[in-house]
């Protein structure tokens, strides 16, 4: 099992390098450097240029050497723990992360969390009483959460609260909570707001794994184990949960891994239409100003989180399935 | 000892009733997705979409870049087709309602309200602006138009410019739905292409191909064509922007196709009559085409029909958020980002039509699919 | 209804309810089941064997009981209880499973589930049915592992199943059925997945159970000589309906049905007489091979001891020209592999091995280049185990047989239908099926059609790998006589394999036994059948099965 894990580490680091070149060459994308844009930017504004300043962040990043140099002193620089300096913002990079990376992942995680709350009981539901009315609405939802995009459903949610219920559900505070220090009533204004986010982002999420859930249980409903089970003389609903569901959660719990990008992913289109004070907002304005050092920290910063992500769900997997820990191959 | 060796017709099973046995697999394909009755309902829709994009200019009565600052938000008129007359009579002719403008005396707005004395005649096969049908052939006919080419012929409403929704929301569908169909032909093509190689011939290509894959699909997804369609310079032509769009979708959708062929190759190769057709002395090619293929070709299209609302989601997102297509270049993701304001929306919701359209067309093109990965393999046990 | 009947059966009809009407499982079966006693349920695949024992414990969802009585005997209490009418899921049958009728399956991999370990699906019936505390029920887990002769059940009991051998799964699902002292054993086809070996182990372990706990057994299989082995009554089913019914002695030796007859007929044993021997003096060997040795790397951690698997150690054959040379070995021989390195699907690592071929030439059939040129493939044919698997579906069966006509440029167009016509009549199929698609086709009819797509090409050698493990009895003796018709008249040499020692008995001239990658002993087939030399062979014959309950030898220990 530790070797497992040591491997799987070893693995993601790798992921991760190969996705910071990705990410710098993203970055070198747009036509000159970033301090051309800086500078694009400030005379837009009608700023003045400060020349030594300009030949200092030259020479901090190397921007005249070559590109692998370029690369390894950004490289370098991140694992310092410099994220860069966005121009737009005019603040260190690691500044506007602290600000919100904790929101960001309050309200992702919550979404993730509610969506396995809710997808469960739903898909098993649905699978076991296979074509009753249940089924047929879970089916039905399972559809809908597929067709109909995060961005869509949180604009058709706003304009449902505003003009229905006169409530506005961009943001996450109130004016008055906004900048204040956690409190209770900070909390409850903070609930109020934030349903509608998960209740989005969630929701893409939720009809995903309804739909895997349903299908891998009803391919293992007709396995033979399930009738030995039966045979011994279990009450049905102890047949199914302690057989089928117990081996359907298996892939279940394998799809975490490539459900948080999309969680990621969604929740990110979602949190700009709602204005949420999340990092999405930042990036889309860093990507539209070309801001590209910030927007780089950004996606990366991303991609760790996914890579985290997968590798909860891997490790997750490994202790729930006997198989795969003790080293049997095509366990899955 | 000897005992014949004519196949008997047996002890013929009382419980079974016969097979017909003549159909090939295309044919049973086609009647296992009939059965699917919502897949078949799918598949009608969708080639009314497909109508609507290569009509677009003929369905449209108005040319959708025409601005006109009288009409801006002017509500949907809908169409209306029993005409009822003063003394009681009634006929079969379409007509809309014409407007009459109100100001708000606090705010000095003005705003629209149908009027409903004042009718619009409809008339089918008009002449009215000038257009290419499928971008070649210049013409001016238009399927339906009001008598009068004076009056305002709104279906769907107008935008904040005065620009008929109904007509943008036709030439939108053209853009969005070429996109996903591109889009999907170029990952198709890599997918095939790579996944085919990894899973026929294995070895280290295959677990290099692997790794690729894995990596590929870690990375959230977004986020990255964010970065890649930021990155494009703006001094690019809408047609340019286009086709750089479409290929940065591909290029993180191809893998799931390649996943899908690689998959449906390894299982191939363990397949007897795979070994029979090689013992049979045929070469590499003839293996593949003639013997392999045939059994994932329905795969392919179904994978393929899967991926393609993908990536319509993905090209509407991105032109939502500002990143992809950008105006004059008309797709659903442009038309959306008009209802980005609440207020906007508060008073113009027709502005989310193109969301309705997103809908149906994706859910269209899901249960087709569906029902085509249920048809896909009539030989599954 | 003598003092120890346990179970009464009386009129029992099973149907899955359809759309357009029920589809009728079984109609109106009536058997005993008595303590002490076995009974055997025998029929070939579709006879509804299985959903009559289903139907006892009600367990046979999708479909429904719709009628007949099912009457559990407490023998001491002397209590009848009527099974068929409770509700499938009450408490009162779920009382029955597993506590007083206890089933066994055929597939132990896939009847357990892979997510627990054994004891705790053991101790799970024990702690449903029995007034015990948590560490008492897993003492009497440990008890049945051991009544059940497995290995050190305090270490195995935390095992999970895919750690066990597949003799031993199924000893522990037989722990598990046992582990609440049942009255009735309900064994499903329970060593039809099994070497012969160990199904010889499993029968006799059976039996010993049945005496010490005195319980009825019903054993369900569509082996005549697994029947002739264990049982004390027999019941012989078709199309869902019992078609005679009696003690074994006399279904064997005076059977009144034609069914039964032709069942007995098919049953291929060791007592049965061998084909026509081979009668040339024509000693070509056309394929010799010398100290093939082959062995395949691990892949990750399957193989945990060692670096690998030794498929072929150290293999000499040779096939003489108009013979029937039968390789016998249970699963992990090597047979398989030895078939797929003589059509060059793999290499050997050391070893010679030549083909003569027909004009002369000596081709070295270790190096793939051999076979590049395609004449081997025309001069050497194969026929595959697995008739749904073997024709490509989406393929007219003009096509299939046609292919390798095709594909060397022999026929084509019109020329090409005649022959394939021909082809398909020479098999015994009517040339008018050449249009149709593989799924029109029955599994012996498949195999018949695998048959004129390996003799298209008018061969020398055809290899036979398992060709006639998937067909049921009376099929299988069919395309055994084909075969030996097509032999003679084709002057054919035939390799083949089998893991079935009566199959073997009967058809082949001379017969090769391989166990682990080596060949144990070579010899005539009369000769290895009927006095075998190495120990390994011996234990091999003295497991099969005589489908002769005059002759029984397996569970006399």
């Amino acid at each position: 099992m530790l070797t497992y894990i040591a491997r799987r580490l070893v693995t993601m680091v790798f992921t991760l390098l190969a996705l910071s070149v990705v990410v710098f060459v993203v970055i070198q994308l747009p036509p000159g450097d970033f301090v051309t844009s800086y500078i694009a930017t400030l005379a837009a504004s009608g700023e003045s240029v400060d020349q030594e300043a300009i030949n200092a962040l030259r020479d901090r990043y190397k921007l005249d050497s070559p590109v692998l140099v370029q690369y390894a002193s950004w490289l370098g620089e991140l694992l310092r723990g410099n994220l860069g300096y966005s121009f737009e913002m005019q603040m260190p990079v690691g500044n506007i992360f602290a600000d919100r990376i904790g929101i960001s992942l309050a309200v992702e995680l919550t979404a993730v969390v509610v969506m396995w709350a809710v997808s469960i009981p739903i898909g098993i539901y649905s699978a076991v009483n296979q074509y009753s009315v249940g089924d047929y609405l879970a089916t039905i939802f399972g559809f809908l959460g597929l067709a109909v995009p995060n961005f869509l459903f949180a604009l058709i949610l706003m304009y449902v609260c505003y003009n229905w219920f006169g409530v506005t559900i961009t943001g996450l505070f109130s004016p008055e909570y906004m900048n204040a220090r956690w409190s209770v009533g900070r909390f409850l204004d903070f609930a109020s707001h934030v349903w509608a986010p998960i209740l989005v982002i969630s929701s893409a999420g939720a009809a995903q794994l309804v739909r895997v859930l349903r299908a891998n249980l009803l391919d293992e409903l007709n396995k033979p184990y399930v009738l030995t089970a039966r045979a011994k003389g279990l009450p049905r609903r102890t047949v199914i949960w302690r057989y089928p569901v117990r081996v359907a959660m298996n892939p279940l719990v394998s799809t975490i891994g490539w459900v948080l990008p999309t969680v990621i992913s969604s929740s990110f289109v979602t949190a700009i239409v709602l204005n949420l004070p999340t990092l999405s907002p930042i990036l889309l304005r860093a990507l539209l100003s070309q801001d590209m050092y910030l927007a780089g920290a950004l996606i990366l910063f991303m991609g760790l989180l996914t890579l985290i992500g997968t590798l909860i769900s891997d490790l997750l997997l490994a202790w729930i399935d006997p198989r795969i820990r003790l080293g049997m191959v095509g366990a899955n | 000892m000897v005992s014949t060796t004519e196949a008997p017709a047996g002890d013929i099973d009382p419980r079974i009733t016969g097979t017909a046995g003549t159909e090939s697999q295309w044919q049973l394909i086609r009647r296992r997705f009939s059965k699917h009755r919502l897949a078949v309902v799918s598949l009608w829709v969708l080639g009314m979409f497909a109508f609507v994009a290569l009509f677009a200019g003929f369905i449209s009565p108005n040319d959708p870049g025409d601005v006109k600052a009288r009409y801006t938000f002017a509500p949907p008129q809908g169409i209306n087709f029993i005409d009822r007359n003063d003394d009681g009579g009634w006929a079969i002719r379409p007509y809309v309602y014409g407007y009459d403008v109100e100001v708000n005396p606090a705010s000095l707005s003005r705003s629209f309200v149908i009027a409903e004395n004042k009718k619009i005649y409809l008339n089918f096969f008009v002449r009215s602006w000038d257009y290419k049908l499928f971008g070649l052939i210049p013409t001016d006919l238009h399927l339906i138009g009001p008598e009068r080419s004076r009056d305002p012929f709104y279906i769907l409403g107008a935008d904040r410019l005065g620009r008929d929704m109904f007509s943008r929301l036709a030439y939108g569908t053209q853009i969005s739905l070429s996109v996903g169909l591109v889009g999907v032909l170029m990952s198709l093509i890599l997918g095939v292409i790579i996944g085919g190689a990894a899973g026929y011939f294995g070895g280290w290509f295959d677990a290099v191909t692997q790794r690729v894959i894995e990596f590929l699909r870690s990375l959230p997804t977004i986020p990255l064509w964010m970065g890649l369609a930021a990155a494009m310079p703006s001094g690019w032509s809408p047609l340019q922007v286009y086709f750089a769009i479409t290929l940065i979708l591909s290029l993180l959708g191809w893998t799931e196709l390649a996943r899908v062929v690689r998959g449906r190759f390894l299982a191939l190769n363990g397949e007897d009559y795979v070994a029979a057709a090689r013992y049979d002395g045929c070469s590499h090619g003839r293996v593949i085409l003639r013997h392999m293929v045939p059994a994932f070709t329905s795969h392919i299209i179904t994978a393929a029909s899967l991926a393609v609302p993908g990536m319509i989601l993905a090209e509407t997102a991105l032109s939502f958020l500002g990143l992809g297509l950008q105006a004059p270049v008309i797709s659903w993701g442009v038309l959306l980002q008009e209802a980005q304001n609440i207020r906007t929306l508060a008073t113009a919701p027709w502005l989310l039509a193109p969301g309705a359209a997103i809908v149906i067309a994706v859910l269209a093109m899901n249960f087709v699919g569906d029902g085509l990965r249920d048809a896909a393999d009539p030989y599954a046990s | 209804m003598t003092d120890d009947t346990v179970l009464q059966v009386r009129g029992l009809s099973v149907a899955f309810p359809g759309r357009r009407g029920d589809t009728t499982a079984i109609s109106d079966v009536d058997f005993d089941l008595r303590l002490g006693q076995t009974t055997c349920f025998v029929g070939e695949s579709g006879s509804g064997k299985s959903v009559t024992a289903r139907a006892v414990l009600n367990i046979v969802e999708p479909a429904v009981i719709k009628s007949g009585a099912i009457h559990l005997v407490d023998v001491k209490a002397g209590q009848r209880v009527e099974l068929s009418g409770l509700d499938p899921d009450g408490a009162e049958i779920r009382a029955v499973r597993g506590a007083r009728i206890a089933m066994i399956f055929q597939e132990p991999m896939s009847s357990l589930s892979p997510v627990h370990t054994i004891g705790q699906q053991i101790t799970e019936a024990i702690l449903l049915h029995q007034n015990v505390d948590a560490t008492e029920a897993r003492a009497r887990a440990i008890e049945a592992l051991r009544a059940v002769q497995i290995a050190d059940p305090e270490q195995a009991i935390d095992k999970y199943p895919f750690e066990y051998s597949g003799g031993m799964r199924q000893r522990a699902m037989i722990a598990m059925a046992l582990g609440c002292e049942p009255d009735i054993l309900i064994a499903d086809e329970p060593t039809t997945a099994l070497d012969v070996t160990t199904q010889a182990e499993i029968l006799r372990l059976i039996r010993d159970l049945q005496a010490s706990r005195n319980m009825a057994v019903m054993f369900i299989t569509h082996d005549m000589g697994v029947v002739a082995e264990i049982a004390d009554q027999v019941v012989v089913m078709l199309h869902g309906r019992v078609v005679e019914t009696g003690p074994v002695d006399q279904i064997f030796h005076a059977p009144t049905h034609h069914y039964t007859q032709k069942l007995l007929k098919a049953a291929l044993g060791l007592d049965a007489a061998p084909a026509r021997q081979r009668d040339t003096t024509d000693d070509t060997v056309l394929l010799e091979t010398r100290n093939l040795s082959l062995r395949f790397p691990s892949k990750g951690r399957i193989f945990r001891k060692g670096t690998g698997v030794q498929a072929l150690d150290g293999v000499s054959i040779d096939l003489r020209r108009g013979e029937i040379l039968g390789i016998v070995g249970e699963s992990g021989s090597g047979k398989t592999t030895l078939a797929r390195v003589l059509m060059g699907r793999f290499q050997p690592q050391s070893g010679e091995a030549a083909y003569h071929t027909r004009d002369g030439g000596t081709r070295d059939m270790t190096k793939k280049a051999s076979f590049r040129d395609g004449l081997v493939y025309r001069e050497m044919r194969m026929i595959f185990q697995d008739p749904y698997g073997s024709l490509n579906p989406r393929m007219t069966v003009e096509q299939i047989v046609g292919e390798p006509l095709l594909v060397n440029g022999l026929l084509k167009g019109g020329a090409l239908r005649t022959r394939v016509g021909a082809l398909l009549e020479r098999v015994g199929l009517p040339a008018s099926a050449m249009e149709r698609y593989p799924h029109a086709f029955s599994g012996g009819q498949r195999q018949r059609i695998g048959i004129a797509r390996a003799i298209a090409l008018d061969p020398r050698i055809i290899i036979a790998d398992e060709a006639t493990s998937a067909l049921d009895g009376s099929i299988r003796a069919q395309i055994l006589d084909l075969l030996l018709d097509l032999r003679a008249e084709l002057d054919l040499s035939i390799l083949f394999i089998a893991h079935d020692i009566g199959v073997v008995r009967y058809f082949c001239d001379r017969v090769a036994v391989m166990h682990r990658g080596q060949v144990v002993e070579t010899g005539t087939a009369l000769q290895i059948c009927d006095h075998p030399r190495q120990a390994y062979t011996q234990a091999l014959i003295a497991a099969v099965p005589i489908p002769n309950p005059r002759k029984r030898h397996l569970t006399l220990t």
